[in-house]
């Protein structure tokens, strides 16, 4: 039986849109670049080699927590083995679940993969292809309910590529006051992460969204203003913060495959 | 200057219709209901059209101008070029009683499934007081002109008629957050009945709401979202509802 638009007490027309403008070239663009992470990020958490060069590390590795870790990226030890039932696993795979979980749960993201990806829908007043739909009701999607864990989970793992970002002021000696464009790299890295899960709306909900009283809890109410104004720049944050810690990746590999050359600036 | 302009207007009623081409002047500044109402007056003296304030705040006009939901009283002719085709429809998500109008009907049932605001016992008429900042949040909510353009794109329902008993839609979820929102409102399920009974959880936020509404409200930044992490508080935090255990925290609903 036909439902949704087609449905027979509808206006009967058989177009699934009427729109004339490119509809499809927004979630076309964001399938392509989404998609273009998805597998260069799993090359990279797999590969398991040119993610260290003294004093930058990739962001896809840090902290490298496996016993196979190099020397000096292993912020918070080695509590893993490299293989675990005779199978060798990579430091990243231990890691990268919570800045993907992050990302994957960001409210933001889910409305740009369920159009994009899912084509639910694939853009406003086109009919999406799914006979059924019951949204985040049921599992695997009512575990979207989990991103304010991901987002505390996130916020540490700023913390640990601030520090990075900070190790970066050393050269390849370890001393301390140098600046290369790897240092630029990784700080530009650390600060887009950080207004991304500023401007999160878990993070503004946080801080004072939750809240019956604004004007009981002033404090409160001045940070919820503060990460409101970020808010509105939250998709742009979203978008840079992924290419910044791509290209800190692709920065850092290079350098460590012996591809680039680190330039220093003092 | 005046100017030819093509128009296809969705004409019938439920059992049949389709889109009929006709030709109509279009007078510099004017805007689709304007040609509309021309088309009505010298072309198709029966084709019903419903509209009322022409200033977009009786949320009154509300149909589908290439295909998107949008306020014909506030779409300018001037936006579509000189050899484009207007193609207007009824809104899509709802049974179509005639050409351009269609029962809405389903939105008004919803309404009355959200109970009303619950004022404190102990407070008489005009002791009631709330700051500013308390009001503005939730004033953003109460520009709403009930176009129902945002319960029209919304793909839940738009998509899936069978969806329509269980999901209440973007126009009242806003309602809910403005209520669950206010410093005086007594009534504190309000957070589990947008779960359970008026399915928050159905919406996956993909804004579209958002984009088509008229009084350019955040509906689902401002509303959908706080009311989901408020949901998430109530519902799937284990640290808040220790906190509640405790005393630390309002209780769960």
């Amino acid at each position: 039986m036909d439902t949704g638009v087609f449905s027979q007490s509808r206006a009967a027309i058989k177009e699934r849109t009427l729109r004339t403008d490119r509809w499809w070239l927004q979630p076309a663009i964001t399938f392509g670049v989404l998609f273009s992470f998805v597998i260069y990020a799993t090359f990279r958490a797999f590969e398991n080699k040119y993610y260290f060069v003294e004093p930058l590390i990739s962001p896809f590795y840090s902290p490298c927590l496996s016993n196979s870790c190099i020397e000096g990226t292993s912020l918070l030890g080695q509590p893993f083995n490299n293989k675990y039932f005779g199978i060798g696993i990579s430091p990243s795979l231990f890691i990268l679940i919570f800045p993907l979980g992050f990302r994957m749960t960001c409210y933001y993201y889910r409305k740009s993969y369920y159009r994009a990806f899912w084509m639910s829908p694939p853009a406003c007043a086109v009919a999406e292809p799914h006979s059924k739909y019951t949204g985040e009701t049921r599992a695997p999607l009512i575990l979207q309910n989990g991103h304010r864990w991901f987002f505390y989970a996130g916020l540490v793992f700023n913390v640990l590529l601030t520090y990075d970002a900070f190790l970066a002021f050393k050269n390849v000696e370890g001393e301390w006051g140098h600046m290369s464009v790897g240092t630029l790299v990784l700080l530009n890295n650390a600060i887009l992460l950080w207004l991304y899960s500023l401007s999160c709306h878990t993070c503004r909900h946080t801080l004072g969204g939750r809240l019956r009283h604004f004007s009981k809890h002033p404090v409160r109410y001045k940070l919820w203003s503060w990460v409101s104004v970020l808010n509105h720049k939250h998709p742009t944050f979203a978008w840079i913060s992924l290419f910044g810690v791509a290209f800190a990746d692709i920065y850092i590999r290079a350098v460590a495959s012996g591809a680039w050359t680190n330039f220093y600036f003092f | 200057m005046a100017r030819k302009l093509k128009l296809r207007i969705w004409r019938g009623d439920a059992d049949n219709g389709g889109l009929q081409d006709v030709v109509v002047d279009a007078n510099e500044g004017e805007v689709v209901l304007d040609v509309i109402h021309r088309v009505q007056a010298t072309q198709m003296g029966d084709l019903a059209v419903r509209w009322n304030c022409k200033a977009g705040k009786c949320g009154s006009c509300s149909m589908e101008i290439n295909g998107k939901p949008r306020l014909a009283c506030m779409t300018q002719v001037a936006a579509y070029g000189d050899d484009e085709t207007i193609t207007v429809t009824p809104l899509r998500a709802f049974p179509v009683i005639k050409d351009l109008v269609t029962d809405v009907s389903f939105n008004y049932k919803k309404a009355m499934e959200i109970p009303a605001y619950e004022h404190p016992a102990e407070l008489k008429p005009g002791e009631a007081r709330m700051a500013q900042i308390d009001v503005e949040r939730s004033q953003e909510f109460r520009k709403c002109i009930e176009c129902f353009l945002c319960q029209d794109t919304c793909h839940v329902i738009r998509d899936h008629e069978e969806n329509k008993k269980s999901f209440a839609g973007p126009r009242f979820f806003i309602r809910i957050a403005e209520l669950d929102m206010h410093p005086l409102d007594q009534l504190r399920n309000r957070k589990r009945t947008a779960q359970e009974e008026h399915g928050l959880g159905m919406c996956n936020i993909t804004k579209c709401c958002t984009e088509v509404c008229p009084e350019h409200i955040r509906i689902t930044d401002n509303a959908i979202i706080p009311m989901k992490e408020r949901v998430v508080d109530n519902k799937y935090d284990p640290i808040r509802w220790l906190g509640s255990k405790i005393g630390k925290r309002e209780g769960m609903e």
